[in-house]
């Protein structure tokens, strides 16, 4: 017994000394209690991380960051707190504070530090007020942005000196606007209160209305009437924005459906073939996107932000070829016979989906977003993601260009000339079936170039193209078969239709509404907003 | 090659084509058949074939540990392709043709509700490995997944504490079908019993396969700008999600701002998307793949080496398909016969281990006692544990939250509540109101 406690006496003082050591050379005191970091659990943590930032050390900024993003952990043999980074054979660690090389290690041999939601916030919070005299201006821009969201009382001397300085007007004003909202959360006088409220009230945008809300409920009596106007002031302007803003959605889900339905617009609208493998093409161009991409992937990894843009081609081509093998493999034993064309097709796109996985399994394919694809940016009280902008321009270009094909070049002549009379076409030395061909290959590789689009807001998986081949179809019928501006025209009413509907009668009641809409508007014109007019009806 | 070269050959050939003949004769005499009842294909072949892949998996270790009861086990797997009539068909043709000792299948709730008096007619067992909205209690039915009590209702609680951000208003986000319109009923509730006005509840449905999130999305920021912590309970289901988290992401909703809590998201489904925009967003299951304890480690090693595929992950309901899995091994040994009434009564009250530690017990209402875990994304498509109950909840089938389930019990080992609906007050075996 005495033994045991003897042993236990001297443990305790080799291990006091040893933690003595570090405190005494000062410097390394950080060191020390980054190594706390790796301790307990998340409120051990968190006193953990305060303690940190109380130090003003500003090498600890790296050691936060690391925290948020998961590459900190612990040497499960000395309890050390280290960064590491994925590299061959396990993980590359290095020193938090001093960046020194520590070896490589497996995996299994150190322990991720985990940080939950409310850490991960004030992690953000300490890195903004770090940084708010950082000299990058993204940099900037982020901590002004995380002291706004935070508002902490103490980060106003800090702001304000941060504030004198700056001269980047758009960091001057989230800047600004963080000031203000402090200021609201302090026991300022009633003046510089008011100043507040109005300087919150002109940003007028939904984290303004955020602020003022949060205001309000503790807010003292004078200044609640103008809370209140600001309030009401925020909420009118968003209003109007609201109507813009679901025009913008209007637009977006639109182009989305363009994009689906223009394909099929050549193979049913033009060549008049029901063809129900059409979502299949779709799906085929999003697999070949996420097939280029992993061969970039592996064989030119700088070529990754392109990705998109040399799958355009590759989708096109390929979808392309497969839409002509059908064409001569299927589809021409079948002209003039829609209902066998229509099981034919139907059966062909339960083939190609069970073939696509059994060849890449049931699951999801990841398909990567390019940077310049993420995110949004701000247009007035406009939110615009960058996605659906893009998205939105590719299918106007792919429309456009098709236009120009079908009405400028000879192979759209002859097109036209097909579908239009095909025995007077023959008559005229075109060879009828090779523009068939043709033809059913444009409207396959464009529908291929709708899965480029697709696998940027969808999944990448057997069932994309089941979940768009009836709007396809209400588009390419409600816009009038046979003719491409009305499936322009078509794919924009309906994406605007659904979405000024959805935020009154929800998503599901909103699609059975539209559903019913064009049910009715078929029945008064069954051939639909645009309807071809002259002999080629006849036939 | 020589004359007597050339005999020894043809002989050697002769045997060997003898014997490969017999032997699936003599194999099929002494095995032991197992129903395999997942979509191959359509729309749920997604989620479903995984679970065909780990019961093969799962029978391959059980006849390499030397089968069972002296047998080998032998899957039969069949292809109900996202059909629910055929789900029917399929259960009766594993039951009545191949005579199959018990069935591991189904995943929505109803494909469960469709060969539900298949299984009853024919007195067969089916173990059904899927979190669901609870409100059924079978006598043929072993549940393995979670009840709302094991999944949703923790979830929420973690959310309402100071650690998971003090939660005061919610979105419940869903998918138009039963499971979420049952879970978003007693979340509801559940909601209202703790404390939340009314107006801070808002439920959204939305189609099956929905894929165009804006207006959703936006109607969410706008809603957590009120001023108060606001959270998204997410019951969208399958394909629906993808579209879903891009379009967060995009939107900018972070984690540390408006929480999502999602209950039909897994490893699997991540898998399928770019998460680092995603990091903090959440998700409560029974089970992660990143738990770090021996039993998942041995499991995840052998599922890579069976699947041939090191970077396959796994998810919850395969642990679930695990856990039914070993019930009925033991259940069957304990009984020494694959008699369904004999194994039903061997197997209430056994105890298996779950992959993330602790044990699983069967109860008397054929749920589990399961430990709730809550993890959160992380970018490397992961999710890490932020928060686990204590012990293990076990599961409830009539959920205490709704009015018309209080006092009512599942019990098939007593032989007078030997019913799933049985009323305290009343006494008596009742029928559950419908839905």
């Amino acid at each position: 017994m005495m033994a045991i406690r003897l042993l236990r006496l001297i443990v305790v003082l080799v291990a006091s000394l040893l933690l003595a050591v570090p405190h005494a050379m000062g410097a390394d005191a950080t060191a020390a209690q980054v190594d706390a970091l790796g301790q307990g659990g998340f409120p051990e943590r968190e006193a953990a991380v305060n303690a940190l930032v109380a130090t003003g050390d500003a090498r600890v900024v790296v050691v936060l960051q690391a925290l948020t993003d998961g590459t900190l952990y612990v040497r499960k043999s000395d309890s050390k707190v280290v960064i590491g980074a994925k590299a061959s054979g396990g993980l590359a660690l290095k020193g938090p504070l001093d960046g020194a090389d520590l070896g490589t290690v497996a995996s299994g041999d150190v322990d991720k530090i985990k940080v939950n939601n409310g850490l991960r916030g004030k992690i953000r919070t300490a890195i903004g007020q770090m940084t708010l005299l950082s000299t990058d201006r993204t940099v900037r821009l982020s901590a002004a942005q995380s002291v706004l969201k935070t508002a902490d009382p103490g980060t106003l001397e800090l702001l304000k000196k941060a504030l004198a300085a700056e001269t980047d007007p758009q960091i001057k004003l989230v800047m600004e606007l963080a000031e203000a909202v402090i200021i609201l959360k302090t026991d300022a006088p009633a003046e510089d209160k008011k100043a507040a409220i109005a300087l919150v009230t002109s940003h007028g945008d939904r984290d303004a209305l955020t602020v003022l809300s949060t205001t309000l409920a503790t807010a003292p009596d004078e200044l609640k009437p103008d809370i209140q106007a600001g309030i009401d002031a925020i909420n009118r302007q968003l209003q109007l924005w609201d109507v813009a803003q679901n025009l913008t959605y209007g637009l977006s889900l639109g182009s989305v459906l363009l994009l689906a339905a223009i394909g099929l617009a050549i193979t049913f609208g033009v060549m008049g073939v029901i063809n129900m493998a059409h979502g299949e093409m779709v799906m085929l161009g999003a697999y070949a996107t996420y097939e280029v991409q992993q061969l970039l992937l592996s064989y030119v990894p700088g070529a990754m932000p392109y990705s998109l843009v040399i799958a355009i081609p590759v989708a096109f081509l390929f979808t392309a070829l497969v839409g002509i093998a059908i064409e001569r493999g299927i589809i021409r034993w079948l002209y003039g016979r829609p209902l066998e064309t229509l099981l034919a097709t139907w059966g062909l796109s339960l083939v190609l989906q069970q073939a696509v996985r059994t060849i890449f399994g049931p699951s999801n394919r990841p398909v990567a977003i390019p940077d310049w694809m993420t995110g949004q940016f701000a247009l007035g009280g406009l939110d615009i993601t960058w996605n659906r902008l893009w998205i939105f321009v590719f299918a106007i270009l792919v429309f456009v260009a098709l236009q120009l094909v079908l009405n400028r070049t000879p192979l759209g002549l002859q097109m036209r000339a097909v579908t239009q009379n095909r025995r007077m076409a023959s008559a005229m030395g075109i060879r009828t079936p090779f523009v068939d061909a043709m033809t059913f290959g444009l409207g396959s590789g464009v529908a291929g170039l709708a899965g480029v689009a697709l696998t940027q807001i969808d999944n990448v998986s057997p069932n994309l193209g089941q979940g768009y081949i009836i709007d396809s179809f209400m588009v390419v019928v409600f816009g009038g078969v046979g003719n491409l501006w009305g499936t322009l025209i078509g794919a924009l009413s309906i994406g605007m239709a659904n979405k000024f509907l959805e935020p009154y009668a929800g998503a599901v009641l909103g699609k059975i509404i539209i559903l019913v809409l064009i049910i009715l508007f078929i029945q008064r014109r069954p051939r639909g907003l645009f309807a071809l007019k002259g002999r080629a009806v006849e036939q | 090659m020589t004359g007597v070269h050339r005999i020894a050959a043809g002989l050697a050939l002769g045997a060997a084509m003898t014997m490969s003949a017999l032997a699936p004769v003599a194999a099929a005499d002494d095995t032991i058949k197992v129903g395999i009842l997942h979509s191959l294909s359509g729309t749920m072949a997604i989620s479903e074939s995984t679970l065909k892949d780990t019961m093969l998996y799962l029978i391959d270790e059980q006849n390499k540990k030397g089968g069972l009861l002296g047998k080998k086990l032998e899957p039969v797997v069949v292809d109900p392709a996202s059909d629910w009539p055929l789900f029917a068909e399929k259960a009766r043709e594993l039951i009545s043709q191949d005579k199959v000792a018990a069935v591991f299948g189904c995943w929505t709730s109803v494909s469960r509700k469709s060969v539900l008096p298949v299984f009853k007619e024919l007195n067969s067992i089916l173990f059904y490995p899927v979190q669901y909205e609870g409100e059924e209690s079978e006598k043929n039915v072993i549940y393995t997944g979670a009840a709302p009590n094991q999944q949703a209702i923790p979830a929420v609680d973690y959310l309402m504490s100071p650690e998971g951000g003090s939660v005061k208003r919610w979105v419940l986000e869903a998918t138009d079908y039963v499971y979420p319109r049952t879970t978003n009923k007693i979340l509801e509730q559940y909601l209202l019993d703790h404390g939340v006005a009314k107006d801070d509840i808002k439920i959204n449905y939305t189609p099956f396969g929905f894929a165009d999130w804006q207006t959703e999305v936006a109607a969410i920021k706008e809603f957590g700008s009120a001023g108060k912590k606001t959270a998204v309970v997410s019951t969208i289901n399958g394909d629906a999600n993808v579209p879903f988290y891009k379009e967060l992401a995009n939107q900018g909703i972070k984690a540390e701002d408006i929480p999502v809590v999602a209950f039909s998201v897994g490893e699997e489904e991540l898998a399928g998307m770019d998460t680092t925009n995603l990091v903090g967003h959440l998700a409560a299951w029974n089970y992660f793949e990143s738990v770090d304890t021996p039993e998942n480690k041995a499991f995840i090693d052998g599922w890579h080496k069976f699947i041939k595929n090191d970077k396959r992950t796994t998810n919850d309901p395969m642990e679930a398909a695990y856990i039914g899995f070993n019930l009925w091994v033991k259940a069957v040994e304990k009984a020494g016969t694959t008699d369904t009434d004999k194994v039903l009564a061997a197997i209430v009250g056994l105890s298996v281990p779950n992959l993330t530690g602790g044990t699983a017990t069967l109860l008397p209402n054929h749920h589990l006692t399961k430990p709730v875990l809550i993890g959160e994304v992380q970018a490397d498509g992961q999710f890490d544990v932020v928060w686990q109950t204590k012990d293990v909840v076990p599961g409830d089938a009539w959920s205490d939250a709704l009015p018309e389930d209080k006092g009512i019990e599942a019990d098939w080992t007593d032989p007078i509540k030997g019913c799933g609906h049985y009323d305290t007050a009343k006494k008596a075996c009742t029928t559950a109101p419908a839905p």
